[in-house]
């Protein structure tokens, strides 16, 4: 019998350490503690829940678990084999406990190929790895094919790049393998920045070997020797981890010179990142492992012709390499036979915001919106109404309700107005404003522009500026053909990815949303009433009873009246804090 | 050659492989506005971050616009330069870039010069939408001896990075912060007198606004010039005659030397000097310590270094200063010619005046910024009272000349006063890379040989590649000489000699690209490096026209020898003309 124990940034957040030390001692108490064996694990995706402990054979699925819990888990489950009831997940529509973790709407739908190891192994183990079939398909590679029929399957399998742009993967590595240099480089790109995504730090952390076989594949495949992989120090974990799993491939001599006794050497060092969005962008990702500034450069010259250290170099994200050791050895034909026409296998996507299963889930490339958010999502929180989806990061777009049955794919969501990015996914419900929503984004691209180019250094800004202007109820309908031309400006003259594609949140809200850029500006109203400048606070003299609460409590005497007889609040001094209708017991203030 | 086929708005052109999209339009006569590019073609310079956008043009086919400057030319391209596309988007970006720039045009030292503002009188812009709304991005203003720093205006061209960094390896400047709050600073915040700034002063030749200038010293000159108990002596630096006459419409290469002694002495100036003459007298002092250790060298003196390098550029002496300060005896001690020409008006020429040192001010106008510094040094001042006062740039002399309303074009030549004033033709050539050199070897060959020059031209020395070397036949003795402009190949010869790889007896260095003449004080070129290439004919087509052209038969040099220094490297002329140098570095900044 196995205890997994999720060990994911967000669980180990909530003690996942100590529950780990719970159960071992109370095996111990028990004498169980050769019997059962309580393992670690890489992240189980269902954030929502956690901490996660997971008991297998019986694929039992424990939730939201606290140290306190190891007792009750060890003595009924483990010792009795009874399933602990209160610890199971609840399925909100038939509200019936599951137990099996293939049963709940959460994982029905997904397919688990870049995450296939993450919840099941101890990544601190390469054993484990190996168990899965962890390196048979380097070995596969450099004992049955040359690099160029291993291309072959990469480009027969349809892979494209997970980390946004969705290039063909076997066509970058084959043009990196046929640029010829004395030294090459595989570079891995794990500077995740996307605000509240984080496949790659979960696969890092759940599953480092799956990164560490596919740069050695891409390395033989295009002639490179050294790999680096480009971290975020924000990701103490991942680069433990990382930094273990490496360790263990050298000792196995699966890193190293004469891998598996071939000709073929590769080895990998880490290159921290300080965490600049921009370096994320290929260009600016080289430079900043050069030791200069992260910012892009131009392309061409891509990096598969000059990049680091101007040798030839291939930049993969984490999950595109993730997916390359099962499509070795599964095959190109079982790869492309998952997803859409164009965009083939899966997705990871990041799923947060107003949804009921916040986490992160992989799905088949063509599922639709309606699939992820109601079915694997579990729908809006609290019965709210679904409003919008944010895809792609800080700089997708915003869809809409008649987005929802859009298959998921690269090219339909650039169709729609937003795009894939490295799979961000963050729902909204009614009491969203859109406006301050496209305000939100541009504040981050704002803060992450490297300030190298003027449209998306000064650009960003004043859109920024000029949402913001909206949202205090400043705005103008200039302002919004203003918005318009200047995002489009942006789009077309940027220098880099992420200035190209910063207007997406405020061209796609304003194609979808125009109605509410109108309320704010023509009727001076924040329809989802998000902006505070919009609202006014007021007393019905008909429900107050002069019980002075809110006066009392109001932190800038805003509020006056005399004693049993109905308040007024001073809407030139209220900041719009809330404190008086928290206190208020009549239901009096109401909020206009 | 491999070529490539396009069409630029709908005109058919073959290019060779490689020529970008701008380069390819400007050979049809399509001019696409740029403003962070900068091509400084014959120093092997050019500039394309594709920053400011301003360039973009539309291609066929592409989802975007591409920036021209940085866009090679492909075959079949399809290239439209001026749709309302391109032409709305260039507009917005100008705006852009206007709407984080400060309004003070009027009072800006860069007024008239400015590449931003002539291109957004080029695309009409009138108005800045959204302006009274737009925040402005600030960062402290900088004030140093030489250069001042208001990057409030810098528009991020990088221009000045790239002097700084990838020709000078100086180092003082990079883009600092992020998005836009990003502007071009020396790293942790520094001022830029504490960094390793130079004060070379190219990052303000190349400076497309007014983000980056010279100390302005005009005001005080005048202040000088209308006080009763002074006498204002000015002196010019060769590089400046070849340049000057560019201010007021002449054309590159045109030398104004009669015209400017003309213009100084309507301005008011008691006495107008030449640096040449100091020039000259460097020449003595150097080439006389170039023979003594070459002596020593030969007789066997083991404490004598070799080779000596040449020290009239102060620019270059802070370079070695803060990057060679293991070589500190390896420089010559002459002082520069400015220093040269101040220790001996404050002494010489006033005892003749019969005059106090702080009754007479020196001005000194210079193709140079960090000439500016060198006269503030506290080894150059006596009981505080600088050997020069105050050093103007050929720019700032311009400035002078046109509020003191005179027709300059229209002048007629003058000759400069005496004694200080009379110079040769090794004194013009100063101003030029090779140039010091070249005069040292005119005096050192007659001293050491005893014989006549057989002529007096050496080519050799001459040109505009970085890094260049000759050996000359001292009548049996080989001496190799090297010469550097631009410091980042003074640096990888300084490595060499370092390094004990190189066996020169003496070298030239000069901080700026083409010497003095292409200073960081001379009008701005915008880009035009051929100016450069003309001011250096005009310096040696100056040399040429000159009776006399080796510095020892100056003959008020000669004079001033006898009636006052003795000989040169004397103790008088020790104590008067040379100097010793300074361990600088930035081990604070750490701290």
């Amino acid at each position: 019998m196995h205890l997994l124990v999720c060990g994911g940034t967000g669980c180990r957040a909530s003690s996942s350490d100590a529950i780990v030390e719970s159960l071992k001692s109370e095996l111990a108490a028990n004498g169980l503690e050769n019997d059962v064996q309580v393992i670690m694990t890489g992240c189980f995706g269902f954030c929502e829940k956690g901490p996660i402990v997971k008991v297998l054979p019986d694929n039992t699925f424990y939730t939201q678990v606290k140290p306190e819990d190891a007792a009750e888990i060890v003595r009924e489950h483990v010792v009795k084999g009874r399933k602990v009831a209160r610890l199971l997940y609840t399925d909100p529509a038939k509200n019936e406990h599951v137990s099996d973790s293939k049963h709940m709407g959460f994982y029905r739908k997904q397919i688990r190929i870049a995450l296939r190891n993450c919840g099941f192994i101890n990544p601190e183990n390469i054993d484990e790895y190996i168990a899965r079939d962890g390196y048979q398909a380097i070995g596969k590679a450099i004992t049955e094919m040359d690099p160029q029929q291993t291309i072959d399957i990469i480009k027969k399998s349809g892979l494209r790049g997970r980390g946004g742009g969705g290039f063909p993967t076997g066509l970058k590595w084959e043009i990196a393998s046929k640029n010829k240099a004395d030294q090459k480089y595989v570079v891995c790109n794990a500077d995740e920045g996307d605000p509240g995504a984080f496949m790659d730090r979960s696969i890092l952390e759940g599953d480092p070997h799956s990164v560490i076989e596919a740069m050695s594949i891409c390395g033989y495949c295009i002639g490179a020797s050294k790999g680096l992989v480009y971290i975020r120090a924000e990701y103490p974990l991942a680069i433990k981890r990382l930094k273990v799993a490496i360790d263990q491939a050298r000792e196995y001599g699966l890193l190293g010179n004469n891998i598996l006794g071939s000709n073929f050497s590769f080895d990998i060092e880490l290159r921290y990142g300080a965490g600049a969005f921009v370096c994320g962008e290929e260009t600016a990702l080289i430079h900043s492992m050069e030791g200069l500034r992260g910012e892009p450069t131009v392309k061409p010259p891509f990096p598969a012709e000059s990049g680091y250290l101007g040798k030839p170099t291939n930049v993969n994200n984490v999950e595109t390499f993730a997916n390359v050791p099962v499509i070795i050895l599964k095959g190109a034909d079982w790869y492309s036979s998952i997803g859409t026409e164009k965009s083939k296998g899966t997705k990871v996507f990041a799923l947060a915001g107003k949804i009921n299963n916040v986490g992160l889930i992989e799905v088949p490339m063509g599922i639709t919106l309606r699939e992820v958010i109601f079915e694997i999502g579990g729908g809006i929180k609290n019965g709210k109404k679904f409003k919008a989806v944010q895809t792609g990061g800080p700089s997708g777009g915003c869809l809409t309700e008649k987005h929802l049955d859009t298959p998921i794919d690269f090219d339909n969501l650039i169709a729609a107005g937003s795009m894939m990015g490295s799979g961000g996914m963050i729902v909204m419900d009614e009491d969203d404003c859109m406006v301050a929503v496209a305000k939100f984004y541009l504040d981050f691209t704002v803060e992450e522009s490297c300030g190298k180019c003027s449209p998306c250094r000064i650009g960003n800004k004043r859109l920024y500026e000029t949402l913001e202007k909206i949202t205090k109820g400043e705005g103008t309908m200039e302002d919004l053909d203003r918005l318009r031309n200047l995002s489009q400006v942006i789009k077309d003259t940027a220098l880099c990815g992420l200035g190209q594609t910063s207007p997406n949140p405020v061209l796609s809200t304003l194609d979808n949303f125009y109605h509410e850029y109108l309320a704010h500006v023509n009727d001076r109203k924040c329809p989802a009433g998000q902006c505070k400048s919009l609202m006014q606070y007021v007393i019905d003299p008909e429900a107050c009873v002069g019980c002075t609460a809110c006066a009392r409590n109001c932190p800038v005497n805003a509020i006056s009246g005399e004693r049993k007889k109905p308040h007024e609040i001073d809407t030139a001094i209220c900041i719009k804090c809330g404190a008086c209708i928290e206190k208020c017991k009549f239901n009096a203030i109401s909020i206009q | 050659m491999e070529t490539v086929k396009l069409t630029i708005d709908n005109r058919e052109i073959e290019v060779p492989k490689g020529t970008t999209i701008y380069k390819a339009a400007k050979s049809l006569g399509i001019d696409i506005p740029v403003l962070c590019y900068m091509d400084l073609h014959d120093l092997k310079v050019e500039n394309k971050p594709a920053g400011c956008r301003i360039c973009v043009v539309e291609v066929e086919g592409r989802r975007n616009l591409a920036p021209s400057c940085s866009t090679d030319c492909m075959n079949g391209m399809v290239v439209k330069t001026h749709t309302t596309r391109v032409i709305n988007a260039r507009r917005t970006v100008m705006e852009l870039i206007l709407s984080d720039h400060p309004k003070d045009c009027l009072t800006c030292p860069k007024s008239g010069h400015c590449e931003l503002q002539d291109i957004a009188v080029r695309l009409g812009i009138r108005e800045i939408p959204g302006q009274e709304f737009a925040e402005m991005s600030t960062y402290k203003k900088d004030f140093s001896p030489s250069i001042i720093r208001d990057v409030d205006k810098c528009i991020m061209c990088r221009r000045c990075e790239t002097m700084c960094n990838d020709i000078q390896t100086v180092g003082a400047l990079s883009a600092v912060n992020r998005g836009f709050m990003s502007v071009v600073a020396p790293a942790f915040e520094q001022d830029l007198e504490k960094s390793p700034c130079t004060f070379c002063g190219q990052c303000v030749a190349v400076c497309p606004t007014g983000a980056l200038t010279e100390v302005d010293h005009t005001a005080k000159v005048i202040r000088a010039l209308s006080d009763p108990t002074k006498t204002v002596l000015v002196q010019t630096a060769p590089a400046v005659r070849a340049a000057l006459g560019e201010e007021f419409g002449l054309k590159p290469g045109t030398s104004v030397t009669g015209k400017m002694a003309a213009a100084l002495r309507k301005i008011g100036f008691d006495f107008v000097f030449d640096t040449d003459f100091a020039a000259d007298l460097t020449i003595m002092e150097e080439g006389t310590e170039l023979l003594d250790r070459l002596t020593r060298h030969l007789n066997g003196d083991k404490s004598v270094r070799l080779p000596i390098l040449t020290s009239c550029c102060p620019a270059w002496v802070n370079f070695f200063e803060t990057n060679y300060n293991d070589m500190l005896d390896v420089p010559s001690s002459a002082k520069s010619p400015q220093q040269m020409f101040g220790a001996i008006a404050k002494s010489y020429f006033a005892e003749k005046l019969g005059k106090k040192r702080d009754e007479l001010v020196v001005v000194s106008v210079m193709p140079c910024l960090a000439k500016k510094y060198e006269c503030q040094r506290d080894e150059f001042k006596h009981d505080n009272n600088p050997d020069v006062d105050y050093s103007i740039s050929t720019r700032e002399l311009a400035h002078l000349i046109k509020s003191f309303n005179i027709n300059f074009v229209d002048l007629a030549d003058e000759d400069f006063d005496r004694p200080l004033g009379e110079s040769t033709g090794a004194g013009v050539i100063f101003g030029a890379t090779g140039g010091v050199i070249e005069a040292a070897v005119r005096t050192a060959y007659e001293v050491q040989t005893g014989k006549p020059l057989p002529k007096v031209d050496f080519t050799e020395l001459r040109g505009m590649d970085g890094i260049r070397s000759a050996t000359i036949d001292f009548n049996g003795l080989p001496i190799n000489i090297g010469i550097a402009h631009g410091l980042g190949n003074a640096r990888k010869l300084l490595d060499d000699v370092r390094a004990g790889k190189a066996n020169y007896h003496a070298i030239e260095i000069m901080a700026c690209p083409g010497g003095c003449i292409g200073g960081g004080g001379q009008p701005l070129h915008h880009g035009d490096s051929s100016i450069i290439k003309a001011r250096m004919a005009a310096i040696y087509r100056e040399d040429a026209g000159k009776t006399i052209r080796k510095s020892h038969e100056n003959p008020y040099i000669k004079q001033l020898y006898e009636e006052f220094l003795g000989k040169p490297m004397s103790e008088k002329a020790h104590h008067l003309l040379h100097t010793h140098y300074f361990k600088k570095g930035n081990k604070d900044i750490f701290i």
